[in-house]
């Protein structure tokens, strides 16, 4: 009986994975649902001994089955997109059944956490922070001092946080892996745990992701003898962007709005219901049991800079082949939009491509000569975030970006502090001026003859751009958190590799190319 | 089973679990479609909080509403991935239906695949005008 390899991960079930199943059993085949290659535009896919098939239909099935098929690929597993990663994180991806202990154990399953248990907690954090581990959620700061910082802590009570509320644009990579590879996560958490002391651990998931959700609780009641005596539970967030942020994560575990908390005290040693608590993001913890089975160095050996080991790079928006891309940091940018990427679906010429989400810089073609490299985005002002990519045509209308940068920061803003929660709406007011070029005249108030400092005449649309930019810096020193604080990088590099868009001059030189 | 009961019934579930109130206030919304000022008042008095702290909670979440939805509802990404695929084109082309309510979420994970939208739990990636009418009318 011919057995086939589709998909059950959320893309490949929006594009269509479950109608393709069906029409395959109907033929007579046994499929096994497993995890994604993260070939996204080639889902739904099927696997037939090796061999791809995609994207496909419920129509394709006969001729695929007949070896007629014209949307045949190949061997996967050679595929040039594939073949060109470094998959450390994702090394079961597309290769495994997500909720199969058998498979799990098979391809290295548990080695990292009982190679972290015959260690003991200090060697494991030794080889966490020998392998240059950096959070990966974005601020990309290093696992093992933040983890030393919590084993460090007094207190019987300690916690470990998965931090799964991916809620950047062009990021999937953290539902991919809960979804394709559940036990791989629940895994790096028990070692995490066992490392500082933490007997309990929570996962909080976006609501966004129903399907994350499902599996990664029917994962946790499998693993439930694996990881004992480590607890995980799964906590539902309520479609807040800003509880990504770990200290409003913190206060929405516990219940509360989900305002941002002030630094310090450090989570760290002050983190959930006040206890030490290690907060990471998925893919952080995610690595973790690889590093763990093979070694801290042999993950430091990989990589650029002071960026050690793999980041996996989402590729999205307009362009041709997205989907997720696991590489040693150093890749350039136009690498992985033009060669690996493909360039836009549109077929049109790339304008911008947003590195890390809604709080990422917009960064022209001439950056692609930039390396993925946490230091070297924020040296050209930006930031590699979660590593996800968006990818724009020429079509794009940058102020419309930096305008909807400024009102996803209004709608998203936890409202604690002013240079985020005034500031983003101002923004929104100042750039829909800007974009309108009516320039502002007194107002009522402003016009009165005692208003002896109010200034009469109207302002110009420069004016307005200088009020614009020092807005953001007000807002990127002023705000608590990343939220406010970022949302400048957008709108700047928008602003500066695209005065043209705002009604000002031609672009500079170095943005010309 | 009276509302009350059914709501005595989740607050029992989740006693003494630690920062229990989303939880809860997720099986309520999930049980009676809204969180109500009765529900917030019984609540508050459950976990010992003030109905202010419940309150604030709510309106805190984009999740949670305090007025039911008729409505069958479609939550269509209107995220910069989704934007770059053209779902603003789409958003203008839509034509009107009364009979269901198309709200924006941001982000769905789907970047790759976008226009991405979802229904319940039910996930529908690479959208058209067309498609995304199509799925439109058969909420109606």
């Amino acid at each position: 009986m011919t057995v086939v390899r589709i998909s059950d991960d959320a893309a490949a079930i929006a594009c269509g994975a479950n109608p393709v199943v069906a029409a395959f059993v109907a033929a007579g085949c046994t499929v096994e649902r497993v995890s994604s290659w993260g070939m996204h535009w080639l889902e739904p896919l099927a696997e037939i001994n090796g061999m791809g098939f995609g994207p496909l239909t419920p129509d394709d099935v006969a001729a695929v089955l007949a070896g007629t098929s014209d949307k045949a690929i190949g061997a996967v597993a050679e595929h040039p997109f594939i073949a060109r990663q470094q998959r450390f994180t994702f090394a079961r991806a597309g290769r495994t059944r997500p909720l199969s202990l058998d498979d799990y154990a098979a391809t290295g399953g548990w080695a990292g956490l009982k190679r972290a248990r015959e260690l003991g907690g200090e060697a494991t954090i030794a080889e966490v922070t020998q392998s240059g581990l950096r959070g990966r959620g974005g601020a990309g700061f290093p696992a093992g001092i933040k983890w030393t910082t919590v084993a460090k802590a007094a207190g019987p009570v300690k916690y470990i946080v998965c931090n799964a509320d991916e809620g950047d644009s062009a990021t999937f990579a953290d539902r991919m892996v809960m979804e394709g590879d559940p036990f791989m996560l629940i895994e790096g958490m028990a070692i995490a745990g066992h490392a500082v002391g933490a007997g309990k651990g929570y996962i909080y998931v976006r609501s966004e992701y129903p399907h994350a959700i499902a599996k990664l609780n029917a994962a946790i009641a499998l693993a439930v003898p694996h990881i004992a005596p480590f607890e995980v539970e799964v906590r539902v967030g309520a479609g807040a962007y800003v509880c990504g942020e770990e200290t409003s994560l913190l206060n929405s575990l516990e219940g509360k709005r989900g305002e941002v908390r002030a630094k310090p005290p450090l989570p760290a040693l002050e983190g959930l219901f006040g206890k030490p608590t290690v907060v990471n993001n998925v893919l952080t913890l995610a690595a973790v049991p690889w590093i763990l089975a093979n070694g801290g160095q042999a993950y430091a050996d990989v990589g650029f800079g002071r960026s050690r080991g793999t980041m996996p790079i989402q590729l999205a928006g307009n362009i041709k082949h997205g989907g997720l891309f696991e590489v040693g940091f150093g890749i350039t940018l136009g690498e992985l939009v033009n060669e690996i990427g493909g360039g836009t679906a549109s077929g049109r010429p790339v304008r911008a491509v947003q590195v890390g989400g809604p709080l990422g810089a917009y960064h022209p073609p001439a950056d692609f000569h930039l390396p993925f490299d946490y230091e070297a985005f924020a040296a050209a002002d930006g930031l590699i975030g979660h590593a996800g990519l968006t990818v724009f045509d020429e079509t794009a209308d940058m102020s419309a970006q930096a305008r909807f940068a400024m009102s996803f920061c209004a709608a998203e803003s936890c409202g604690k502090c002013t240079p985020c929660r005034i500031g983003s709406t101002r923004g929104v007011e100042l750039i829909d001026r800007i974009r309108a070029r009516t320039g502002r005249a007194a107002d009522k108030v402003e016009a009165l003859p005692q208003m002896h400092n109010a200034r009469k005449a109207p302002r110009t649309l420069a004016e307005d751009v200088t009020l614009l930019e020092d807005l953001c810096e007000t807002m990127k020193f002023g705000s608590l958190c990343a939220l406010g604080g970022f949302t400048p990088y957008p709108v700047l590099s928008a602003l500066r590799h695209w005065p043209e868009d705002f009604g000002m001059g031609a672009p500079e030189q170095e943005a010309a190319e | 089973m009276t509302d009350q009961d059914e709501l005595d019934g989740i607050l029992a579930g989740h006693a003494g679990r630690e920062g229990a109130l989303l939880p809860i206030l997720h099986d309520v919304q999930a049980a009676f479609g809204h969180v109500s000022e009765g529900a917030i008042r019984h609540i508050a008095q459950a976990l010992n909080l003030t109905r202010a702290e419940v309150h604030g909670v709510v309106s805190f979440y984009h999740d949670f509403r305090e007025e039911p939805e008729a409505r069958p509802v479609l939550k269509l990404c209107r995220a910069e991935s989704c934007q770059a695929r053209g779902v603003e084109a789409l958003v203008a082309a839509l034509p009107d239906n009364p009979r269901v309510a198309v709200e924006t979420v941001y982000c769905l994970g789907l970047c790759s695949v976008g226009p991405a939208a979802m229904v319940g739990h039910e996930v529908h990636g690479r959208l058209d005008a067309a498609r995304l009418g199509a799925l439109v009318e058969s909420l109606a």
